[in-house]
């Protein structure tokens, strides 16, 4: 859990290279700077990018490294299942998942070399340990009127617990998506807000 | 006006060299170091020259010149381009500079996206010349205009090094004033100075270590150590660079009385290690990878006849590889001083054991692209050689080549052609075909092909010219006619440039072609001597982005036997049904068109609209 004197708030956001971990980590950090919190972030670049597994911190009011401890986030906000396992260990005892329950297979699976555990089995598992909000937040997105837009779909399903005003959140998406795309995502956002105000 | 900005490391660091008054700025592109020149060279209204050069050794000669005609300059690269041009720094540091010149290295400790994890540190006591180790994104940015100053003070250059963590970390970076004076380029002759023979360098050496002191002395009282002595505290911390804020994120958690030095120089500041020492009963150090404060801790003790207790990582328990974090600062202080700490990572592992839980996650290494040429090159380079073919290749995307079979060796940059003519000039009687990409060519592979040729070497050199600098994000190189800043200049022809260094069989072809592929490589294999083969196909990336668009491809499940050739490929946009025993292509195919030049019963097609 984030603690006093270290940071407010500490977010893992995993997924796979190409789902757009980066741009909802950006607008949730964005958003906190412009509430005048200190923010610290670090991201995976470079080789892991290619379809790998891609891991982001991001911690609010914070003046330290970017890196949260074991067991130290608030919230794991996973943009694939079996991502949500793989990251298990950094969320608090007590902390949050939400996890979008579209499976993306690594080349491992579709090659036929591993394979995919079953979501709902993903899903029960995290249960066990933890308070889980599960959502197709690809489904949503394509409701909203792009596949693309699942992260911000993700990013209004955290929006609830993050200690910044939605107003903010909702300006940040619209500065930092393509101008083209801004009400889609402005619709995804408001679809995955829904999921968690319920 | 807001000056507060939520940004890359790598942005922050652009900005203070834009704050710091920047002239010239050169680099190679390198991960974690990139986005450096990339944020400069997409900067409007530009007071400065940037350039992608085409290696380090070249980049920092640039840089060096135009220090030595007085102006601010800037080169950028990855731990490992410092080998490259280690050649230049070391008598550099006997030169010195005459305006201001900063190294930008940046290090990667658990090599995220490299081949070693070594430390630029110890450069720094190699070549004598100064270095800069910011602990965050902000005093990475702060640290800039310091840094030009400093090195004008001293006339030497100054080596900046952040770590992954810093360059690949964001942060809200509060903004500085610009510096807008420049001094003009005005190259003085002064042999004794510039002119490196015998005679010269030995004088300058002389000025060197003399010049050790004045380092020292300016660098012992800067902004970026700093001394917190606790009364009552037994235990003294130190910690450099990044390392500073895990230690202090572990001694919070773990409610610590500790005095603190977070060192941000090298040389270190001697006379606040003596002052910690002088109040401490033991002092734990927290760096990352090599020790090379701790040997400073250590010969200062010595000095002084010191008998306070050091903990480090010489003979532990502070880990000398991989990145350090705050939950190994919090693990070395509870086992120091016997603290009780929950949550330790080997428990939490324990905790989740997947297999317990019969959940095994897949595995997901990172891949090539789907429609990514080079799967194409390697598929007809294994068919045409054989297996049991020896691969050299190189750094690049296509090392990625390594779940295809054919990428048997990589070492460094340029160390393809190079390591294949070893193997040939050793006796090896099997067929060597080596792979580097046409950034990597410019780089260093000419010299190898250049050699190659002259010893005459019997083996094929394939360069996968996929006409960009793909794996550091897609950075211009000379065989595209562009230069960093997206202007137009002279396209350099492979080709011609194979041939200027001396090789006759020169063939180039369509990655797309297979079948033409296939031929080409059948007469390189059989030509005597160096054969060049040049694989041409646009980075799929950039291809999507130039607005080039393919129809896709699918499969006839009643035509597919299920002989898993396509899948084999290791395409994502591939996959294979284990119930149906059949394969079919997902939304990610990008028509290439690869598998169904393979496929053997026609069964993949193009999607008709």
């Amino acid at each position: 859990m984030s603690a006093e004197g270290i940071s407010r708030f500490d977010l893992v956001i995993a997924g796979v290279g190409g789902q757009g971990t980066i741009l909802a980590s950006d607008i949730i950090g964005k958003a906190a700077v412009k509430e005048n919190m200190s923010v610290r972030a670090a991201e995976t670049h470079g080789m892991a990018q290619r379809g790998g597994s891609v891991v982001n911190h991001i911690r609010l009011d914070c003046e330290l490294g970017s890196m949260i401890p074991m067991k130290g986030a608030d919230v794991l906000l996973a943009l694939e299942p079996s991502e949500a396992l793989r990251y298990l260990e950094f969320l608090s005892d007590d902390g949050v998942i939400i996890v979008n329950t579209d499976p993306i297979l690594p080349v491992t699976v579709t090659s036929g070399l591993c394979s995919y555990p079953d979501v709902d089995a993903i899903v029960e598992r995290l249960e066990q340990s933890h308070d889980v909000k599960a959502l197709n937040a690809t489904e949503l997105a394509k409701g909203a009127g792009h596949p693309q837009s699942m992260n911000v779909v993700m990013v209004g399903a955290v929006s609830k617990y993050l200690p910044i005003s939605v107003d903010t959140i909702l300006e940040c998406v619209r500065e930092l998506v393509p101008q083209k795309t801004i009400d889609i995502n402005v619709k995804s956002f408001e679809m995955g807000r829904s999921i968690t105000q319920e | 006006m807001s000056t507060r900005e939520y940004m890359l490391g790598n942005v922050a660091i652009a900005r203070g060299i834009v704050e710091g008054g920047g002239q010239v700025i050169s680099g190679y592109p390198g991960t974690p170091s990139s986005e450096i020149i990339g944020t400069l060279a997409a900067m409007k209204d530009r007071d400065y020259y940037v350039e992608w050069s085409v290696n380090e050794k070249v980049a920092l000669e640039v840089a060096a010149g135009a220090a030595m005609a007085g102006v601010r300059s800037v080169v950028t690269m990855k731990h490992v381009g410092l080998n490259m041009a280690a050649d230049p720094l070391m008598t550099l540091a006997y030169t010195g500079v005459k305006g201001s010149m900063v190294i930008i290295v940046a290090d990667d400790p658990s090599c995220h996206s490299s081949q070693n994890e070594q430390d630029t540190r110890r450069y720094s006591q190699f070549s004598l010349i100064p270095c800069l180790d910011p602990a965050t994104p902000q005093e990475a940015k702060d640290m800039m205009p310091y840094a030009f100053e400093f090195s004008n003070k001293v006339q030497m250059p100054v080596i900046f090094r952040p770590t992954t963590r810093i360059s690949h970390g964001k942060s809200d970076i509060e903004l500085g004033p610009v510096n807008k004076t420049k001094p003009e380029a005005d190259f003085q002759k002064q042999l004794e100075r510039w002119v490196m023979v015998p005679k010269n360098a030995r004088v300058q050496h002389v000025h060197l270590l003399e010049l050790q002191k004045e380092i020292l002395a300016e660098l012992e009282d800067c902004p970026w150590n700093e001394l917190d002595i606790y009364e009552d505290a037994s235990v003294g911390v130190i910690a450099s660079g990044i390392a500073s804020v895990y230690a202090k994120e572990a001694i919070i958690k773990l409610g610590v009385n500790a005095s603190f030095l977070k060192i941000g120089t090298y040389p270190v500041p001697e006379n606040k290690i003596r002052t910690l020492m002088e109040n401490s009963e033991r002092i734990i150090i927290f760096e990352e990878m090599e020790p090379v404060v701790e040997e400073q801790v250590r010969i200062i003790a010595q000095e002084i006849g010191s008998r306070v207790e050091i903990v480090g990582k010489l003979q532990g328990p502070v880990p000398r590889i991989f990145e350090l974090n705050t939950d190994i600062c919090a693990d070395v202080l509870a086992e120091v001083l016997e603290l009780k700490r929950q949550a330790v990572p080997a428990e939490v592992t324990e905790d989740f054991d997947y297999d317990a839980c019969r959940i095994d996650l897949p595995m997901r290494p990172p891949v090539m692209c789907p429609g990514c040429s080079h799967r194409a090159t390697f598929h007809v380079m294994k068919k045409v050689y054989g297996k049991n073919a020896i691969f050299p290749s190189d750094i690049g995307c296509y090392t990625l080549g390594i779940q295809s079979g054919t990428v048997d060796t990589t070492l460094c940059m340029g160390g393809s052609i190079t390591v294949a003519s070893g193997m040939y000039q050793a006796g090896e009687k099997k067929p060597i075909c080596c792979s580097i990409g046409d950034s990597t060519f410019f780089h260093t592979g000419m010299n190898g092909l250049l050699n190659a040729i002259y010893n005459k070497a019997d083996i094929t050199v394939t360069i996968v010219d996929n006409r960009i600098t793909a794996m550091t994000g897609h950075q211009p190189n000379p065989g595209m006619g562009k230069t960093a800043t997206g202007e137009q200049t002279t396209e350099v022809s492979i080709e011609a440039l194979c041939r200027g260094l001396g090789a006759e069989f020169v063939e180039t072809v369509d990655t797309y072609d297979m079948k033409q592929m296939e031929e080409v490589f059948k007469r390189a294999k059989g030509y005597k001597g160096t054969s060049v083969v040049i694989t041409r196909q646009l980075c799929v990336i950039d291809a999507k982005r130039s607005g080039i668009r393919r129809k896709p491809f699918t499969i006839d499940a009643d035509a597919c036997v299920g002989c898993r050739l396509c899948v084999n490929l290791g395409c994502p946009a591939i996959e294979f049904d284990m119930e149906t025993k059949k394969a079919s292509i997902n939304a990610m195919c990008t028509g290439c068109g690869v598998c169904a030049h393979m496929c053997k019963f026609d069964a993949i097609q193009e999607v008709k609209k």
